[in-house]
């Protein structure tokens, strides 16, 4: 038994699960901002601790931008009385939120988010399968919303239910088949090696645009972000999935979308954005000091902002797909491109060697 | 009527324009409001809006040109109120007398529950002696009911002096026209 690999692999999980946390709390927060900003409005500028109004500047700065509001909305979650309706389905009540949060947590264990800090990789796990142990977390992620469909007993709820579980599989299916020209030029599964062979030869969006702009809808479809929110679509179903819950239980199911959108930033950004790399300034190679290696994790996290605002910024420009355009955009259009997409790229590296 | 929907064209069709032309309405509008500032939310407490001439808020006693008591507690308003929002306790044969000329009598307590009010202007229509007005405060808030029970103190504090209107100057100067002296100088 390996001590130093237990004690390190314990203190990045920790580290990388408070900072997801955090992230996806300030995610809450510029989703409300950004809408603000997008539909002319100030968004959340109150929320302040009694003792901010004495810290001069920096204290009402704070507060303008909202910088309280995720602890006061965390702190409301938690006291908030949490409410089971009568009819449910208990266990599988209690279990669906688990169920919701646990694989988006796990699918952020594979993605390199810094070359190395000493001589730590900076990476949870440095899987030789990492895209398809991503696949395989991400796909488990429709049974929590399934789960809590079925369980509130509920009309809506049951309805966002059976659309999340028709809708994340059909994507799921174009999302896998979008990568596979990409381990088809990489030649390899393991996302460390695939950040590696995009530093010797340039970001894998110049070779696959075609795989990201697939993979870039599938994950909006995947994570249930508008265009593609039909099974939470506030409109006509009044929550969706989540109808019926409350206080933290809700809040997990709100983690668990953000988590899933940090992730799905994570993996693009891993897959077609080179990960950590920059080419120029020396970021493209494993860093030797442990100022590089900090420097090579703002990267990545300054990358994966940028999709970030993106999920948020799509949320308020598009209306939501109707059922029907939904399913023909996945099976109709995204399945067959994907599949031209991966005998186009065979064909090309083929003639190459 | 029948509305002609022509077939979209391919180009239309792989929805590239419409999201670049989404992208280009979300963007200008977050740009004017971050950095122009062009912004419609009004920050209420910070920020009010302006009320208009006629309009009707909460009803305040107000005092005349020398700080005095127009009120003569004769009792109407509490009798055309409709929700029976206020109520006069009238000073009775001993009690004080008004302290001002051209009255006899002052109320000894005045109320409006402001939880009652509805803000109609009947009280304002009926006085005699044009001592209470609707003036423009809309947002009378307390933390408990009997706070929202305004006093004579209070809704004197609250009316201030109302110099504009001195009815009993106006009263001399028609009964000089009319060379007749019903009025006390």
């Amino acid at each position: 038994m390996d001590w130093n690999f237990i004690i390190f692999s314990v203190v990045k999980v920790a580290v990388v699960i408070g900072a997801v946390l955090t992230m996806v709390a300030y995610a809450v927060l510029a989703e409300r901002k950004i809408s603000a900003w997008i539909q002319d409005r100030v968004g959340p500028n109150r929320c302040a601790p009694p003792f901010a109004r004495y810290i001069p500047f920096v204290g009402t700065f704070l507060t303008r931008i909202g910088f309280f509001q995720p602890m006061a909305d965390g702190l409301k979650a938690f006291l908030k009385e949490d409410f089971m309706p009568a009819g449910v389905r208990k266990v599988y009540f209690w279990l669906a939120p688990a169920l919701a949060i646990i694989p988006a947590m796990l699918v952020v264990a594979v993605i390199p988010f810094g070359s190395q800090i000493g001589a730590q990789k900076m990476v949870i796990a440095d899987l030789n399968v990492g895209i398809l142990y991503t696949f395989g977390i991400v796909s488990l992620g429709v049974y929590g919303i399934v789960l809590a469909g079925y369980a509130a007993n509920s009309k809506y709820p049951f309805l966002g239910g059976i659309r999340s579980s028709a809708q994340m599989i059909s994507y799921e299916i174009s999302m896998g088949m979008s990568v596979i020209p990409v381990l088809l030029i990489a030649g390899n599964l393991n996302l460390s090696r695939i950040i590696g062979w995009q530093a010797d030869h340039g970001w894998m969006v110049i070779y696959a645009p075609v795989s990201f702009v697939i993979f870039l809808i599938a994950a909006f479809a995947e994570t249930n972000r508008l265009p593609f929110d039909l099974p939470e679509a506030e409109t006509e179903l009044v929550g969706g999935y989540h109808t019926e819950y409350s206080s933290m239980k809700f809040a997990l199911f709100f983690l668990a979308e953000y988590s899933n959108m940090i992730a799905s930033s994570g993996m693009m950004v891993t897959l077609f954005f080179g990960g950590w790399t920059l080419p120029f300034w020396g970021l493209d190679h494993a860093a030797t000091s442990l100022g590089m290696g900090l420097v090579q994790i703002f990267v990545f996290l300054a990358k994966m902002l940028l999709f970030m605002v993106l999920f948020i910024w799509v949320r308020w420009m598009f209306p939501r797909f109707r059922y029907d355009q939904l399913m023909d955009l996945g099976w109709r259009r995204f399945v067959p491109l994907a599949l031209v997409n991966i005998l186009v790229t065979a064909v090309i590296l083929w003639m190459k060697s | 009527m029948i509305v002609n929907r022509k077939p979209l064209t391919f180009w239309e069709r792989l929805y590239l324009p419409a999201i670049a032309g989404g992208l280009k309405v979300t963007l200008r509008h977050a740009w004017r409001t971050l950095f122009r500032g062009k912004v419609v939310t009004m920050e209420y407490p910070e920020q009010k809006w302006a009320v208009p001439t006629d309009y009707r808020g909460a009803p305040y006693l107000v005092k005349d040109q020398d700080g005095n008591t127009k009120c003569v507690s004769c009792q109407l308003c509490e009798f055309v109120c409709p929700p029976k929002a206020i109520r006069i306790t009238p000073p009775g044969p001993a009690g004080q007398i008004a302290d001002r000329p051209n009255a006899e009598k002052m109320p000894e307590e005045f109320e409006i529950n402001f939880l009652r009010c509805i803000y109609c202007g009947l009280c304002q229509e009926v006085c005699p002696e044009e001592a209470i007005f609707l003036l423009k405060d809309y947002s009378l808030t307390g933390q408990s009911r009997d706070e929202m029970i305004y006093d004579k103190e209070k809704l004197l504090a609250l009316g201030g002096t109302h110099g504009g209107i001195q009815k009993w100057k106006h009263k001399l100067e028609e009964a000089k026209e009319q060379e007749t002296f019903p009025v006390k100088i």
